[in-house]
């Protein structure tokens, strides 16, 4: 096939019996113009009458089109996807066809990028699906980015707990409300945090003694079967390795850290009242990764998913355009001394040029009628949020809009927007023919 | 879509690069050159890695229970390969549903292929050796056609099929399929029609062969390498389907991408259904994709994704 593409271009011969053309076109013509191109028609008419399709409405099921939010999101997401995706995957795929050109194993690589091509979109969609899963026990890249985070950022010793009352809470962390001057006694009940994932060097805490100069404490967890609240019961067992915070006039005047039986002291910071805190970092919840598969970040998915697709095809048609590159003008420019970059940048991508413009071309037109992917990857809480028009159309016609008007409005919208595409095709193939 | 794969005559143009370095290539240079093959064998390798993992990622999981895939991500098969079972496909191998859409996607993709294979080839060797008024017309729609969205078709065709009792039936999935599958299959076969040499036609017709003789005999076994194309593109493209079975099928003659379309909603509850189901539906593109990559990598590039 592709050598005939490749342009043996002798001219057809006609043939001397016209007549019979008819009889080999006869099912191609009855089964396009029945299911293509009356439906097409049919649409543009459509498009002018109201859901019940008996009352000419005239064009406002196209106002309605560009006044409607949820219609206005996926033009908007239609643009986003139009603007990023094509270009991408066009740069990635030169990149990439350019550096496999030096490596033997080439032809392995292309088939494992080209792989995702074969299977449905739908396939595509569940297995993104679960790549993005939220909880990291699930989705590999939250995972990813939990195992990265944790390498750089300790996790909390206590996430999740917090003082039983008489405490500010704020960014900060919780700020006591009642003042301690020297000598003075702290005592810090925390809440909210299971006994079994204490650490096991925690001992049982006791009450600090009051006196002399210092500043004293015990941070305990304020939990047992019997335990009164807010009081240092026998069972109860201190929280070690919580960092305290002395806080004077709402500056940290001093920070320690609690031991084994939960207790701390502060030296002699000299007269005053002083408050006391226990800094957010504490209580952190773990970093969990990000919802991907939120409203923010679910478009950005999507198309990851779609560049993953057709990043292979990409490849593919480029190194077609490349092997077809005279090698001669590559090694002149590498004789004359030209690097790599150089070459890349002066020969290769200009001689490229009209097979980039034509993969570019095919993937705006891909990209138009995206719809299975959104379908499956956005789960339908945010699918109003990734929403595009291919999409849109099906909604408002089969699902649960049910206005056909407004769904053939769409219909021929997304056709008008392939019309170009439609255009460049045949002034290709008339170019080449002649 | 289909592009026009073209291969015009490139001139071989006077590149103007400026000199940099020294043409002769010092150990310095080599090792520097060599060092970045070895980087590019390896960011290569990586790229690689990260594009199979997805696929290897859903495989995996379709091989652990319900209860390991609820605990522990797939990747814990590294330190506890044990947990590998084939559990999953036991149960989907018992689920009626699945099977029934499953046989529904043969019974949808077999036919499609076929008709478009046959249509087309009769079509485009009108087009190609055929003089007629409008010939020239008439393929210049068919280029135009090729971009043609199919939600243009999907409200009409609809009301049509209603009329004719072909809503919610295999046969009118199979007649959609067939009706978009036409422009590129017509066009994709043209271009290879038109490249046989002329006087093998000629010498078929000197000896009184009739049009249709010299369609079976001269033309389509010249021909094979661009139906086979032709027929495992146009095979998996129907196989892959979902919004057109979407609209058009009903629950019994739902494909299997509509079937398990339904269990989306709960996706993290219905994970083993999902995998197993979805690796069921990718076992037979994958099959024809690894046996016959050729044809099929030489069908998308001249077809790519209608």
């Amino acid at each position: 096939m592709t050598h005939a593409l490749r342009g043996r271009r002798s001219v057809a011969e006609p043939g001397r019996s016209p007549g019979k053309a008819v009889l080999f076109l006869l099912p191609a013509l009855l089964i396009l113009g029945a299911l293509v191109v009356y439906p097409l028609v049919y649409s543009l008419f459509r498009s002018f009458f109201d859901a019940s399709g008996s009352r000419f409405v005239g064009l406002s099921n196209y106002v309605e089109t560009f006044t409607d939010p949820r219609t206005l999101i996926a033009f908007r997401n239609n643009v986003i996807w139009v603007v990023v995706a094509p270009v991408a995957v066009t740069c990635l795929g030169l990149i990439l066809a350019v550096l496999t050109e030096r490596i033997r194993w080439a032809t392995a690589f292309r088939l494992i990028l080209f792989m995702p091509m074969a299977i449905s979109l739908f396939a595509s969609g569940i297995i993104f699906r679960l790549v993005y899963e939220e909880d990291p026990e699930r989705g590999v890249v939250n995972a990813a980015m939990v195992g990265v985070h944790d390498v750089f950022a300790s996790p909390s010793p206590y996430p999740g707990a917090r003082p039983r009352s008489e405490f500010d809470a704020s960014e900060d962390g919780y700020t006591g409300t009642a003042t301690v001057s020297r000598g003075g006694v702290v005592s810090l009940p925390l809440v909210g945090y299971s006994r079994q994932q204490l650490p096991d060097s925690a001992r049982p805490v006791s009450q600090p003694e009051a006196g002399g100069t210092e500043v004293r404490g015990a941070v305990w967890l304020d939990v047992s079967a019997g335990g009164r609240p807010g009081q240092i019961d026998p069972a109860e067992l201190g929280l070690p390795g919580l960092t305290v915070e002395l806080l004077r006039d709402g500056a940290v005047v001093s920070k320690t850290m609690t031991g084994d039986d939960g207790r701390f002291t502060f030296p002699d910071l000299g007269p005053g009242e002083f408050s006391v805190r226990l800094p957010a970092d504490n209580f952190a919840l773990p970093f969990r990764g990000l919802t991907w598969l939120g409203p923010t970040l679910v478009t950005p998915v999507i198309i990851s998913s779609w560049i993953w697709i057709m990043t292979g095809f990409a490849i593919t048609f480029i190194a077609a355009g490349l092997s077809a590159i005279p090698r001669d003008a590559l090694e002149a420019a590498r004789v004359d001394g030209a690097t790599e970059w150089q070459v890349f940048k002066r020969v290769t991508v200009p001689l490229l040029a009209p097979v980039l413009l034509t993969v570019f071309v095919t993937l705006v037109i891909n990209v138009l009628k995206i719809f299975e992917l959104v379908f499956v990857i956005a789960p339908g809480s945010v699918q109003e949020e990734a929403n595009v028009l291919a999409l849109q159309m099906w909604q408002v016609s089969f699902g649960s809009g049910g206005d056909q008007g407004v769904g053939s409005a769409l219909a021929i919208i997304l056709f008008l927007l392939v019309a170009p595409a439609m255009l460049y095709n045949i002034r290709r193939f008339r170019r080449e023919r002649s | 879509m289909t592009t026009v794969l073209s291969h015009e005559k490139r001139e071989v143009r006077v590149v103007d690069v400026p000199v940099t370095g020294s043409p002769k290539r010092g150990p310095l240079t080599r090792f520097v050159s060599n060092l970045g093959n070895g980087a590019v064998q390896v960011g290569l390798a990586v790229v690689a890695v990260f594009w199979l993992m997805p696929v290897f990622g859903l495989l995996v999981a379709s091989l652990r229970s319900e209860q390991a895939n609820t605990a522990s991500g797939w990747w814990t098969i590294f330190t506890k390969p044990a947990e590998l079972t084939l559990q999953n496909y036991a149960e989907l191998a018992g689920n009626e549903t699945i099977w029934r859409s499953f046989l529904n996607t043969v019974y949808i993709a077999v036919p499609s292929t076929f008709l478009v294979v046959v249509i087309s080839a009769l079509a485009a060797y009108a087009l190609a050796w055929i003089e007629f008024p409008g010939r020239d017309w008439l393929t210049v729609t068919v280029v135009g056609l090729l971009v043609m969205p199919i939600q243009v078709a999907l409200i009409p065709v609809a009301k049509l099929f209603g009329a004719l009792d072909l809503f919610g039936t295999i046969a009118g999935v199979v007649l959609f399929h067939v009706a978009f599958g036409l422009p590129f299959a017509v066009f994709l076969l043209r271009n290879f029609f038109t490249g046989i040499p002329v006087d093998l036609v000629e010498a078929a017709r000197m000896d009184g062969a009739t049009e249709w003789v010299v369609f079976r005999r001269v033309i389509l076994p010249i021909a094979k390498p661009a139906l086979a194309s032709l027929t495992i593109f146009q095979f998996l493209w129907v196989w892959n389907d979902l919004l057109v079975a979407l609209v058009f099928a009903d629950q019994d003659s739902a494909p299997i991408t509509v079937a398990l379309r339904s269990q989306l909603r709960q996706f993290g509850a219905n994970i083993d259904l999902l995998s197993t189901g979805a690796f069921l539906s990718m076992a037979v593109p994958l099959v024809v994709f690894l046996a016959f990559q050729k044809y099929f990598v030489q069908g998308v590039l001249a077809g790519s994704t209608k």
